[in-house]
């Protein structure tokens, strides 16, 4: 094109130059434009290609482990199955999981986890919320920078590091105070989940309590209210779902954290925990430490107790979508 | 006519910006006091010292005189006690996500009152006296949400007046109000000022002849000018108030 029109300016004629003009803007912009416009719509429908696969491997992969472990961990429960037939009620209200006999009862197991999740969330989510409202509302700007990355790398740290922090000092602690032998317990359980949902909470509740538009406070001072009640009064109230969000996030953390407990858990055979210093056996340690060698009947047992731990996930994200529905 | 605020050589920083510059006024007693003036000359800030609204920005320094029945409200005053007789109503109306009921109930509750009777007779009391009762008795306990843009203005007056305070102050409180809204809003005010000192900011010149008894004429925050709406909408004495009354400028 360029070329062209030097070619033909050369030339010096005022008609070509007319020509060309026309030519210039009617018919090569029209044809260029479509050109790029079509180049623009392929691209665009590229790209939807590639995202829509990419969304996919997501969703595919939800789907094929939830089919495969409820393939494999329904198994046990219909007739016909390889290694024989369990009951289901037996397996889910069982109080002994004993391989060698072909005991295998989970009950304890779900008891323990249950107790252990609301025992962190109980001990976690206060102290969450209290060092949220410190960060976002009371603490100078130049001190909750300092303190807002700390807890947010104590979200960073992997969880074999809490356990082996629980195991280190928590649990031997626990031992100094427990009747029993061991510190390994639900209470140092307990302590080591706190600590580590502490910061996921934290942070969320941060955020939300930050979002809290700055004119209900300014409302509510004007009304003669402290800044302790604005901030209780006002404040947690209307960052409420993202502080619910913050929670049930902390509880599907605990519930399904594994590394983290089995270093303090003990290794409980079964019976429901009597008391705090009893050594438990949540569903992910059980699940954990024999999946390695399990074999046959045990082996599709463990994928029974995965069955109800994903159950309890789904139940937790369910809620969760509630609570953003909700929210708008 | 007993004066309800007295100013004297309030300067406002915010910040190494001075916002105020050597305030002087007289803010009389059970009558309504308008502040106008182009925007950015300070009017809101100047309201803001009189509840002391200002001392949520770190930045703001003030010096100068300001009482409240000759109690100089920046030394020795209790701040919430203060903000309990200097109530205040924003621009945008700003109900807490809350029931209605709760709403009106919020300042007393802060104040330590409990009992429910008496909670529900201020409520009603503060939503009749907001000309409200009549449209929310029925739905006390839905979210204040829920109501118009209007009502929740009038809600939050309500809110205001179950302080049962001395001075309401209001920040261009029918701006974001359609016409109908801001009648109701600015008869309520009329009935107002029977018991309430009332200081609003008003960018609309018809609003501030119509509801108000004084007109106080800021000017890049100066105070050029103070006087009887009457007199300074048909007689202005300084040039300034003049040309930005008859459009001139602002
Ligand atoms: N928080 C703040 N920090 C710094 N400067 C501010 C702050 N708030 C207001 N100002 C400045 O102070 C001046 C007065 O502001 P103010 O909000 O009082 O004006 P106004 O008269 O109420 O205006 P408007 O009619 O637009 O509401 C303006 O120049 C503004 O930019
Ligand atoms: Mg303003």
């Amino acid at each position: 094109m360029v070329e062209l029109s030097v070619k033909l300016e050369e030339e010096n004629s005022v008609e070509c130059a007319l020509f060309l003009h026309y030519f210039e803007v009617e018919v090569l912009s029209v044809e260029k434009e479509m050109s790029v416009n079509q180049r623009r719509v392929m691209m665009e429908k590229l790209f939807h290609g590639i995202f829509f696969t990419a969304a996919s491997i997501a969703v595919v992969s939800v789907a094929l482990i939830i089919i495969f472990i409820f393939s494999r961990g329904l198994q046990p429960f219909f007739p016909g199955n390889e290694f024989g037939n369990y009951n289901p009620i037996s397996f889910l209200t069982g109080l002994n999981w004993r391989p060698s006999f072909g005991t295998f009862g989970i009950g304890y197991m779900i008891v323990s986890s249950l107790l252990a999740t609301l025992g962190a969330i109980l001990l976690g989510v206060p102290i969450a919320l209290l060092t949220a409202v410190f960060l976002a509302e009371v603490a100078p700007k130049r001190l909750a920078a300092i303190i807002q990355p700390a807890v947010e790398l104590l979200a960073a740290i992997p969880s074999v590091l809490y356990g082996v922090f629980g195991f280190a000092i928590i649990a031997p602690a626990v031992r100094n105070i427990s009747p029993y032998s061991t510190g390994n317990s639900l209470l140092a359980v307990i302590l080591v989940l706190s600590i580590m949902i502490l910061p996921t909470i934290a942070s969320i509740c941060t955020t939300s309590i930050r979002a809290v538009p700055g004119y209900y406070r300014e409302g509510s001072l004007a009304l003669g209210a402290s800044k302790i009640q604005t901030i209780f009064k006002v404040v947690i109230p209307s960052a409420k779902s993202g502080i619910l969000t913050a929670i049930v996030l902390g509880v599907g953390r605990a519930i399904g954290e594994t590394m983290a407990v089995i270093l303090v858990a003990g290794n409980s055979e079964g019976g429901i925990p009597s008391s705090i210093f009893s050594i438990i056996r949540p569903l992910t340690v059980n699940i954990a430490l024999e999946m390695g060698y399990a074999a046959g009947m045990q082996q599709q047992m463990l994928f029974s107790t995965a069955v109800v731990l994903i159950i309890f996930i789904i139940i937790i994200n369910l809620v969760l979508s509630k609570i953003q529905k909700k929210a708008g | 006519m007993e004066t309800k605020f007295s100013v004297k050589d309030l300067d406002l920083f915010y910040g190494a910006f001075q916002a105020l510059h050597h305030i002087n006024i007289e803010i009389p007693g059970k009558q309504v006091t308008a502040f106008i003036g182009p925007s950015g000359c300070g009017k809101s800030t100047f309201l803001r010292t009189l509840n002391r609204m200002n001392d949520l920005i770190d930045t703001v320094k003030i010096t100068g005189y300001v009482s409240l029945d000759g109690e100089d409200i920046y030394s020795g005053v209790d701040v919430m006690k203060l903000r309990t007789r200097v109530g205040m109503v924003f621009q945008k109306p700003n109900p807490f996500p809350m029931s209605i009921y709760d709403n009106v109930a919020y300042g007393p509750r802060c104040q330590g009152i409990k009992d429910k009777k008496s909670l529900d007779a201020i409520v009603e009391k503060s939503l009749r006296g907001a000309a409200l009762w009549d449209e929310a008795k029925d739905r006390l306990n839905k979210s204040a949400l829920g109501l118009s843009g209007g009502q929740q203005q009038r809600l939050c007056i309500a809110r205001a007046i179950a302080m049962e305070p001395e001075v309401i102050l209001m920040d261009e409180p029918t701006s974001a109000l359609d016409p109908i809204a801001t009648q109701k809003v600015e008869e309520l005010i009329e009935s107002l000022k029977k018991d309430y000192t009332i200081v609003i900011v008003t960018h609309s010149m018809q609003q501030a002849a119509r509801i108000s008894d004084k007109t106080a004429f800021f000017l890049m925050g100066e105070l050029i000018e103070f006087g009887d709406t009457n007199q300074i909408f048909t007689k202005p004495h300084d040039k300034r108030t003049e040309d930005y009354i008859t459009g001139r400028f602002g």
